[in-house]
């Protein structure tokens, strides 16, 4: 770890003042990912600002019926609120599946969109990597990639988004709420990170001198009919193999909306809406949701060690449709796969 | 920069001996030559230490290091690969000899079963990290706080690789955070915070980080092909076994991977052999039941996959091929209730329910597998010294170097003094890990129970015998004139072994003799006798239960039924079971070392993403101890525990893998991916 300076922002304004001021700087709220990455010397930001007391602690009623979430919200008080467990159980189900109760107390909201992944190479600084050194070459395309990407790929950058929170996120619709140099925005949350290309250094389309202030998500909640299932190498405290963010409405067995999103394959959260849309006015049907994996996983591509993920994310699709499709979701504390 | 004191490296630094010798600690392999940290330019492996910096506080010190800058030129290729190297392996000698022609017999047998099992390096994650706190006491004389399996051990090899006599050091390490054999070798931690104090003239302390720590020792990857040749009946005619694991370049490290079928299977005719692979990593170390816990972990998967070729149950085929005897130097054993263990743990586990067929048994979208196999381990004992100093006020001390390494040796010898001594155990005080105390070897190959036990009993049979005297002779005493051999300590009295009534408190006795306190030092004694076969065993039983379509393994079920003498504390005796089952699981499901060879490192070199089970990961685990009366190893017919509760877990979980799926995972750990290939 490297020496740095260290600001507190007294509001969003003075964060945003702080950012622009010091372009070597980072925000830090929770730092379970960023205090980790600069113990690696991964991170070394000249300063830290030191967001955390700010008034981003709200979890509110908008006045469509949905609800706008504070960016620091901790990510256990978001599982847990009742708003969220009543109309949102899905992102409660996503937010438990992640990590251990000690981070989820720590993490933030707005921080869970900004962790960075958990591939070896970007983590280890004596190993060529594209995304921490640009133009250093990636050291997974030719090496050890069982934990990487299947969509979205490019030959910069094989490396997956750890985080299941923004799965989903991507799939109830939610938006993003920024602010910066230039005023306050709104940004969808499947447009907030972005796919590797020929900049993978950049995660997001978070501008210099912006911040997170809130996730705001839609009315709909998809609360009757949800599933979000993770798959991963031990039964808790590891990162997706592959997950799956499921939500329906159904009439009767007739799906009149479906999401459908994946985590752990690609760069962002994965969704397809092609695939959504081939669902709707369909059958909830074992037939009708392997045909959904299909469109969802049109154009995967497999790398040495991770050709597994690709029958395995369309098990996992079709899985956590039925979980959704009948009301079983997947418990995040019995770890049998429901 | 400020708050840097120094920056060591091998053309900076106090000397060290020159001399292997000097480097080789008393459990150090016997070929090669000791890393020594900081000695000269040459690049041994990736994660090798090359500088320490010295700073006012750690976290100056860890920014400092960043700002070293490195250069090296590459003298040779390197390889870290051990099936890239498996050709170039060479056989090391091991003490199994060969009998009769396996070969040939393996060759002509009615049913065959030959495999290669992949077992790949796994790593030690004791939760306290290694860490030295080097204590400068400005009178030339330096205690040295270490992380280790044996104080006196690090005692020996810090006095000859520094010059030091033995009084200038003492090494203390009295609670230890795990070990599990990461410790018995002195690591490079005690010799980096050695030469910083030295070269400052002050106290230094060096923490390793975590990641540091896979720089250290490892269990080595293996390929461990073992060869099986039965007749019809089920009976064997050949047994072959051949390890082929890692080593470093500069030392040759061995365990006895291939050897146990000697123990557990007759069979006329059988071949044993280990070769290395030398490559370009740390040398590899001891880690829980080393050898047996690969070696058994191949030879019992492949016993399963022999029981499916014979349309036997499995159980019934180890019946079938038990040996009564060890068959290398074909002796029968001082106790064997392995019978008992696979009855016992059958019982427990409802194995007669069991349906043979593989993918029969089903729980929703769940496939339910059952599987066994057995354990075995050494039972083995050491030279070890305690000193008992009783105080007239009828308290004991009991001394001894030995370590503590969360197994419950404080607990056990405390145990053994009460009761020898005749004392309540909160009268008894334990006092261990210090390099000055009484002898004891590094704490390890399960053999510190037994060796300590005896040591203590000794110690308070010569207490025994001058309380019996000063009974004896003491005016008006009701055991005037008795001989030491009918007395008995006990309730802080020297009591008549015929009439209990007939007694003397110890404080009278004491008093009488004018003695303040009693002091006895005492090193075991164990009958040589090679005329036994000396072998903890157990029965596994694991219920494993598979997402059909997703592979996701929960392993519901373990039952491991355990003969291994008298249990000194069934406490702490089933928590060190129950640690091995988790351990088990983690070496079946999780555990694996991920290098890239490329670059000849550890790519997973942190405890999140090198897995090893979590809560959710453990379900029911049922600890059986089977009464095994053994008369012969020893006084208290005590075998040790620390092994024997890992080994053949992880093959009883690939047996029920295959049992639920079909599916026969040769290469461990067994990930979903492989079940899905």
């Amino acid at each position: 770890m490297i020496n740095f300076q260290y600001s507190r922002a007294s509001d969003v304004a003075d964060a945003i003042l702080l950012l622009t001021a010091h372009p070597g700087a980072k925000l830090i709220a929770g730092g379970t990912n960023l205090i980790d990455l600069m113990k690696e010397n991964v991170e070394e930001p000249s300063r830290l600002i030191d967001i955390s007391r700010l008034p981003l602690r709200k979890i509110e009623e908008t006045a469509d019926g949905g609800l706008r979430v504070g960016a620091l919200v901790p990510n256990s008080d978001l599982a847990y609120d009742p708003l969220i467990e009543q109309r949102y159980p899905l992102l409660a189900s996503a937010i438990l599946a992640g990590a251990s109760a000690q981070l989820r107390n720590m993490a933030s909201v707005g921080g869970n969109l900004m962790q960075r992944t958990r591939c070896a190479y970007f983590y280890d600084t004596a190993t060529p990597c594209n995304k921490r050194h640009p133009g250093s070459g990636c050291s997974a395309i030719e090496g050890l990639n069982r934990n990487h990407a299947i969509l979205g790929t490019s030959a910069s950058c094989i490396a997956t988004n750890p985080s299941d929170m923004s799965v989903a996120l991507a799939a109830l619709g939610a938006l993003v709420h920024i602010a910066g140099p230039s005023g306050e925005h709104t940004m969808a949350l499947t447009d907030f990170h972005r796919l590797p290309g020929d900049t993978p250094h950049v995660d997001t389309n978070l501008g210099a001198g912006e911040i997170i202030t809130a996730i705001e998500l839609p009315p709909r909640g998809f609360a009757h009919n949800y599933s979000y299932l993770k798959i991963r190498d031990r039964l808790s405290y590891a990162f997706a193999l592959v997950s799956v963010a499921a939500a329906l409405e159904l009439d009767g067995n007739a799906i009149r909306e479906a999401r459908v999103a994946l985590g752990g394959v690609a760069h962002k959260p994965w969704r397809s809406l092609e695939a959504e849309t081939a669902l709707r006015g369909q059958a909830a049907t074992i037939e009708h949701f392997s045909h959904a994996a299909d469109l969802l996983l049109q154009g995967a591509r497999a790398y040495a060690h991770n050709g597994f993920k690709v029958e395995l994310a369309r098990r996992a699709i079709v899985r956590t449709l039925m979980q959704a499709a009948s009301a079983t979701p997947q418990s995040q504390t019995h770890k049998k796969i429901a | 920069m400020t708050g840097v004191l120094d920056v060591l490296t091998h053309t900076h630094r106090p000397p060290v001996a020159d001399k292997d010798e000097a480097w080789k600690d008393e459990v150090a392999p016997d070929e090669g030559s000791p890393f020594r940290p900081l000695y000269d330019d040459s690049i041994k492996f990736n994660g090798q230490p090359i500088a320490l910096v010295v700073a006012e506080d750690w976290e100056i010190a860890k920014f400092a290091a960043t700002l070293v800058r490195v250069e090296y030129q590459e003298e040779h290729a390197f390889a870290t690969d051990l099936e890239a190297g498996r050709n170039k392996a060479t056989e090391v000698k091991k003490p199994h000899e060969p009998r009769g022609d396996a070969a040939g017999a393996l060759a002509r047998a009615a049913v065959r079963h030959e495999a290669d099992y992949f077992i790949p390096t796994e790593h030690h994650n004791p939760m306290e990290l290694y860490a030295t706190t080097v204590v400068w006491n400005g009178n030339g004389r330096l205690t040295v706080y270490d992380k280790t399996q044996g104080v006196q051990n690090v005692h020996k090899f810090l006095c000859s690789v520094f010059g030091k006599k033995p009084d200038d050091i003492r090494v203390l390490s009295p609670y230890v955070g795990g070990a599990f054999g990461s410790g018995l070798r002195p690591q490079y931690q005690v010799v980096l915070a050695m030469l910083g104090a030295l070269a400052l003239k002050r106290s230094v302390r060096v923490v390793l980080t975590r990641q540091q720590m896979y720089g250290l020792g490892h269990r080595p990857a293996t390929i461990e092909r073992v060869g099986l040749g039965a007749k019809p009946d089920g009976t064997l005619d050949a047994v072959t076994h051949e390890a082929t694991a890692i080593t470093s370049r500069y030392e040759d490290f061995s365990r006895n991977d291939s050897g146990w079928a000697e123990q557990l299977y007759k069979s006329p005719n059988s071949r044993y052999s280990h070769k290395l692979v030398r490559l370009d990593v740390s040398t590899p170390c001891d880690m829980r039941a080393p050898g047996a816990a690969s070696g058994v972990c191949a030879l019992e998967c492949a016993m399963d996959e022999l029981a499916v070729a014979l349309k036997l149950d499995p159980i019934e085929l180890r019946l079938k091929c038990y040996s009564d005897r060890d068959q290398s130097e074909d002796l029968p054993y001082t106790s064997k209730q392995l019978r008992e263990c696979y009855a016992r743990g059958a019982e427990a586990f409802g194995w007669s329910r069991r349906n043979p067929a593989a993918r029969a048994m089903r729980d929703g979208n769940e496939l339910v597998g059952w599987g066994m196999a057995t354990g075995v381990w050494e039972a083995l004992q050491m030279p070890v010294a305690v000193r008992i100093v009783l105080t007239a006020n009828g308290h004991a001390e009991v001394s001894c170097a030995a370590s503590d390494i969360g197994t419950g040796t404080y607990t056990i010898v405390a145990q053994v003094a009460a009761d020898a001594l005749g004392l309540p155990i909160e009268n008894i005080s334990v006092k261990l890990a210090d390099s000055t105390l009484p002898q004891a070897p590094v704490e390890g190959g399960s053999w510190m129970a037994a060796s300590s036990a005896h040591a203590v009993l000794g110690a308070a049979e010569d207490i025994r015998q001058d309380l019996a005297r000063l009974a004896s002779t003491m005016p008006s005493s009701p055991l005037a004139g008795v001989d030491a051999a009918d007395v008995t300590l006990v309730n802080g009295t020297i009591a008549s072994n015929g009439e209990r009534n007939d007694a003397v408190s110890i404080a009278d006795a004491m008093r009488y003799g004018k003695l303040e306190r009693i002091e006895k030092q005492k090193l075991n004694q164990f009958a040589e006798d090679k005329s036994h076969a000396r072998n903890t065993h157990s029965a596994v039983f694991a219920e494993v239960k598979v997402d059909e379509q997703l592979g996701v393994v929960r392993v519901t079920r373990v039952v491991s039924a355990v003969a291994a003498g008298r249990i000194l504390n069934t406490k702490t005796g089933r928590s060190q079971i129950m640690g091995g089952v988790v351990w088990g699981i983690g070496m079946a499901l999780h555990e694996e070392t991920v290098m890239d060879h490329r670059f000849g490192r550890i790519m997973n070199a942190n405890i999140a993403e090198y897995h090893i089970p979590v809560n959710a990961d453990i379900h029911d685990i049922d600890v059986i101890f089977v009464e095994e009366r053994d008369d012969r190893i020893n006084r208290l017919g005590v075998k040790g525990l620390g092994e024997i509760g890992i080994v053949g877990v992880p093959a009883a979980i690939a047996n029920a893998v295959y049992h639920a799926t079909g599916k026969r995972i040769r290469r461990f750990p067994i990930t979903l991916d492989k079940l899905l290939a």
